[in-house]
């Protein structure tokens, strides 16, 4: 049996600056040590790149290595090797991946080793696991951790109460530990500066997202949104090579659509929409070019999803605030899409749907991760309730190979797809199948 | 039948009924009554029998309920207790709660309590969040806003002013509560003998739903009679149970390490039993006084933050010091993450310390004993063997 013959992905200026950012970040980080720079280790949702950034501080990401590791394939073994050290089969895989992959030696996707960090910042926003992380690698590293304790929106909105309380611990907790370890002082037009530059990003970014309106949409804001989501979500935010990435990518998105093209896919242009649809939940990552590859042959584009807003949702109307610097940090922590309640996601979902005019919502419900998945058969049917668009539900995993069935989620989403097929000509899936 | 006999059938009938009768037949006693339930680990319930209400302990449905709406909300992969308490719910059987608590134990359960919110409109739902910043300027502050709104809250629900006077006498009564509980656990560990982990068990899950006056007054006769209770000494080892403070074990379970050959000389089942580790001052604001008591001197447990990387751990090894025992059964529900991510740094706090050890996994309907009796039995025979070398 011949192999199939893998094709170059197609690559935008924007996508080859992004490529540049990153390996400049892994880069500062391989050279950390020659360099006297400190390494801070924090998590995406609710990280505060422009306060670290105030420290000289270099930023990795763990939940980013993993992914990193994962689209190459590595974390299937540094997984079972995490298990083998007692980590249980139950549990988040990008945990396991780091702990797996700090056995192996913690290499970087460049090879290079990755540095022990100097702090921990423990941005505990939306997810449990995460505090239980950072406890495991503090007993491996031993090094000094600050806890931001993110108290989640339970009744939907931010009350005063959780804005002071986040914005005391800035000051109280995690801004000195910062000063500590780095032997920088804090200087707040400085972060006023970054977060500056961070709305300008933002104003980019939210063009973007929101240019999948458009039919066709220019772009997948699931699989391509993955990729856009990357500087804003990590090391980036707050710098001027993201505002520069932001602004070549509208400047290519808003070409697409004058040129009335379709999303930019690893196999090309995708020529025909065919389905318009929202997804909640992350990727799978292992196995993302083929996950990806199911939807474009069926001509299905995501329009909108969730997974670009645990980062932040700032489509919602949120933009960094030079003006109100800690009290906007806290602000941005608080409202990322995990740390919002069951009901906010429901409806943010149900306007997607609507002004995205999706033809349905897919679930793709990962295994591990119970701060998405734990609730999202009854978002289905609320969806399904609410907008009369019909829903579907698939189960993979974020990096663990084993949860990835190719053939179980392709005729799922192909089912899925016919379903909406049928929806539009009016006829109810029975009076189709007699 | 014996004192001690009678009690514990007096907890086994609570504990066998998935309809509530106690707590039904309590709030139609008196107009106007509220019951508020809540989930695991903690909230305080001094607050809400301050406000007149009773407090509701919802640990799931256990093994005798078949449940079949609840899993249709679940994937196979999330653990059994949200999908049992969701049978509850949509079945009918606390249709007679009027609020909802859900603790910041973890995803599941947040995210429960959004799905009660949706489910059951006409209940009160409230996520419950506590402070994993110890400091009392930082996370005191927060936690001590937090509880004025659930004061607020339990106001609005019960129709009345939730008063200071109130919330000091119902930290009286959660005071002789905790120090009645803390007596059963000193008993058991004394004498496992004579207070059999089971028997314990229904005593403590008792507690999750009388109110606190009656289940003071079972703890005091259980003080009395368990001692009198001629049952032989059996040459058990000494375990502690750590792992199963959500979602509880059948109690087969905990009766089958018992016949195993093991004596359970402390767990950490019901924690919010005895989470203040002493009484919380009466004197003076009593919020502020619930506050720093959680900071300053709550039980430790995976959903709390340890800030001091030197203490991570220690308190399951002060549990088997305090307790004399000789080892520690790490029982955890599948696809928990607090226990299932907390059991690597404990195990290994553990051997750092010496302390034997040994894990598995159970659900709140798991049927199959004998896997865990042998797995038990061995581990006991084993500290035996190592302790007599």
């Amino acid at each position: 049996m011949s192999a199939m013959p893998v094709t170059e992905a197609v690559k935008e200026q924007s996508m080859l600056k992004q490529k540049e950012m990153i390996a400049a970040n892994y880069e500062l980080l391989a050279t950390a040590r020659e360099a006297g720079r400190k390494v801070v280790s924090t998590f995406v949702p609710g990280n505060l790149n422009e306060l670290m950034m105030c420290f000289d501080v270099v930023n990795n990401l763990p939940e980013i290595n993993a992914i990193q590791n994962g689209m190459r394939k590595k974390t299937g073994g540094y997984i079972m090797e995490a298990e083998k050290r007692g980590h249980s089969e139950d549990v988040c895989t990008y945990v396991k991946a780091d702990i797996g992959a700090i056995a192996k030696g913690n290499l970087g996707p460049d090879g290079r080793p990755l540095p022990d960090p100097d702090l921990l910042l423990l941005s505990y926003t939306g997810c449990f696991t995460f505090m239980k992380w950072f406890e495991l690698l503090r007993q491996q590293y031993k090094c000094e951790t600050a806890m931001l304790h993110v108290p989640y929106e339970g009744d939907g909105k931010a009350s005063k109460n959780m804005r002071d309380y986040v914005v005391k611990q800035l000051k109280e907790e995690v801004i000195p530990k910062l000063e500590r370890v780095s032997g920088v002082k804090f200087d707040i037009d400085r972060l006023r500066q970054y977060l500056r530059e961070s709305a300008k990003a933002e104003e980019n970014f939210v063009w973007v997202l929101e240019s999948a309106k458009k039919r066709p949409s220019p772009i997948d804001a699931y699989f391509g949104g993955v990729y856009y989501i990357g500087p804003i979500f990590t090391a980036f935010r707050g710098t001027a090579d993201a505002t520069e990435y932001y602004r070549l990518l509208r400047q290519e998105i808003e070409q697409r659509v004058a040129d009335g093209l379709g999303p930019i896919t690893p196999d090309g242009e995708m020529h025909q929409e065919r389905y318009r649809l929202v997804v909640e939940g992350p990727p799978n990552w292992t196995s993302f070019r083929d996950f990806w590859k199911m939807f474009y042959d069926e001509g299905a584009v995501v329009v909108a999803s969730t997974y670009t807003k645990v980062g932040g949702v700032y489509d919602l109307g949120f933009r960094h605030d030079p003006e109100h610097p800690l009290e906007s940090l806290a602000e941005y922590c608080l409202g990322c899409y995990t740390n919002r309640n069951l009901p906010s996601r429901i409806d943010l979902i149900e306007k997607y749907v609507k002004e995205y005019e999706a033809d349905g919502l897919l679930i793709n419900s990962i295994k591990s991760c119970n701060s998405f998945s734990a609730g999202q058969l009854l978002v289905l049917r609320e969806i399904e309730r609410r907008t009369g668009k019909p829903a579907a539900f698939i189960e993979t995993d974020l990096v663990d190979p084993r949860y990835f069935s190719p053939a179980n989620v392709k005729n799922r989403l192909e089912s899925y797809l016919q379903m909406i097929e049928q929806k539009r000509q009016g006829a109810t899936p029975s009076a189709a199948a007699e | 039948m014996t004192a001690t006999a009678d009690i514990v059938a007096r907890c086994q009938t609570l504990f066998d009924d998935l309809h509530f009768t106690y707590a039904r037949e309590w709030k139609a006693a008196v107009p106007g009554r509220k019951v508020v339930g809540y989930m695991p680990f903690y909230v305080p319930r001094e607050l809400i029998h301050a406000a007149g209400a009773l407090p509701l302990g919802v640990l799931g449905g256990g093994d005798q309920l078949e449940v079949i709406h609840g899993d249709a909300y679940y994937q196979s992969y999330i653990c059994r207790i949200p999908r049992s308490t969701v049978e509850l719910g949509v079945t009918g059987r606390l249709d007679f709660v009027d609020g909802m608590l859900f603790p910041s134990i973890c995803d599941v359960i947040r995210n429960l309590s959004g799905m009660w919110k949706i489910m059951f409109p006409k209940v009160k739902s409230r996520y419950f969040d506590v402070p994993q910043n110890f400091r009392n300027d930082v996370g005191g502050e927060f936690y001590i806003n937090e509880l004025n709104e659930l004061r607020d809250m339990l106001a609005e629900l019960g129709g009345r002013a939730v008063g200071d006077d109130a919330i000091r006498a119902s930290i009286a009564l959660y005071n002789e509560n905790r120090r009645l509980v803390r007596d059963v656990y000193a008993l058991r560990s004394k004498q496992p003998w004579k207070t059999p982990s089971a028997e314990v068990y229904l005593l403590m899950r008792a507690g999750m739903i009388l109110a606190v006056e009656e289940h003071n007054r079972l703890l005091s006769e259980y003080l009395a009679a368990a001692p009198q209770e001629d049952r032989p000494r059996r040459d058990n080892s000494r375990v502690v149970v750590t792992g199963v403070f959500c979602e509880q074990p059948p109690l087969n379970l905990i009766k089958s390490i018992e016949l195993s050959g093991c004596y359970i000389v402390d767990d950490d089942f019901m924690l919010v039993n005895r989470w203040e580790r002493s009484d919380v001052p009466v004197e003076g604001d009593p919020i502020r006084n619930l506050a720093l008591a959680y900071l300053h001197d709550s039980g430790d447990t995976s959903a709390k933050y340890e800030p001091d990387q030197k203490k991570k751990g220690l308190y399951l090894v002060d549990a088997v010091k305090r307790s004399g025992a000789e080892g520690v059964i790490f029982a955890a529900p599948s696809f928990c993450d607090p226990a299932l991510l907390e059991r690597p740094m404990l195990q290994s706090v553990l051997a750092a310390h010496g302390v034997p050890y040994i894990a598995f996994k159970y659900a709140e309907n798991s049927g199959q004993m004998q896997p865990i009796r042998e797995q038990a039995g061995t581990f006991a025979d084993s500290i035996k063997l190592w302790s007599e070398q």
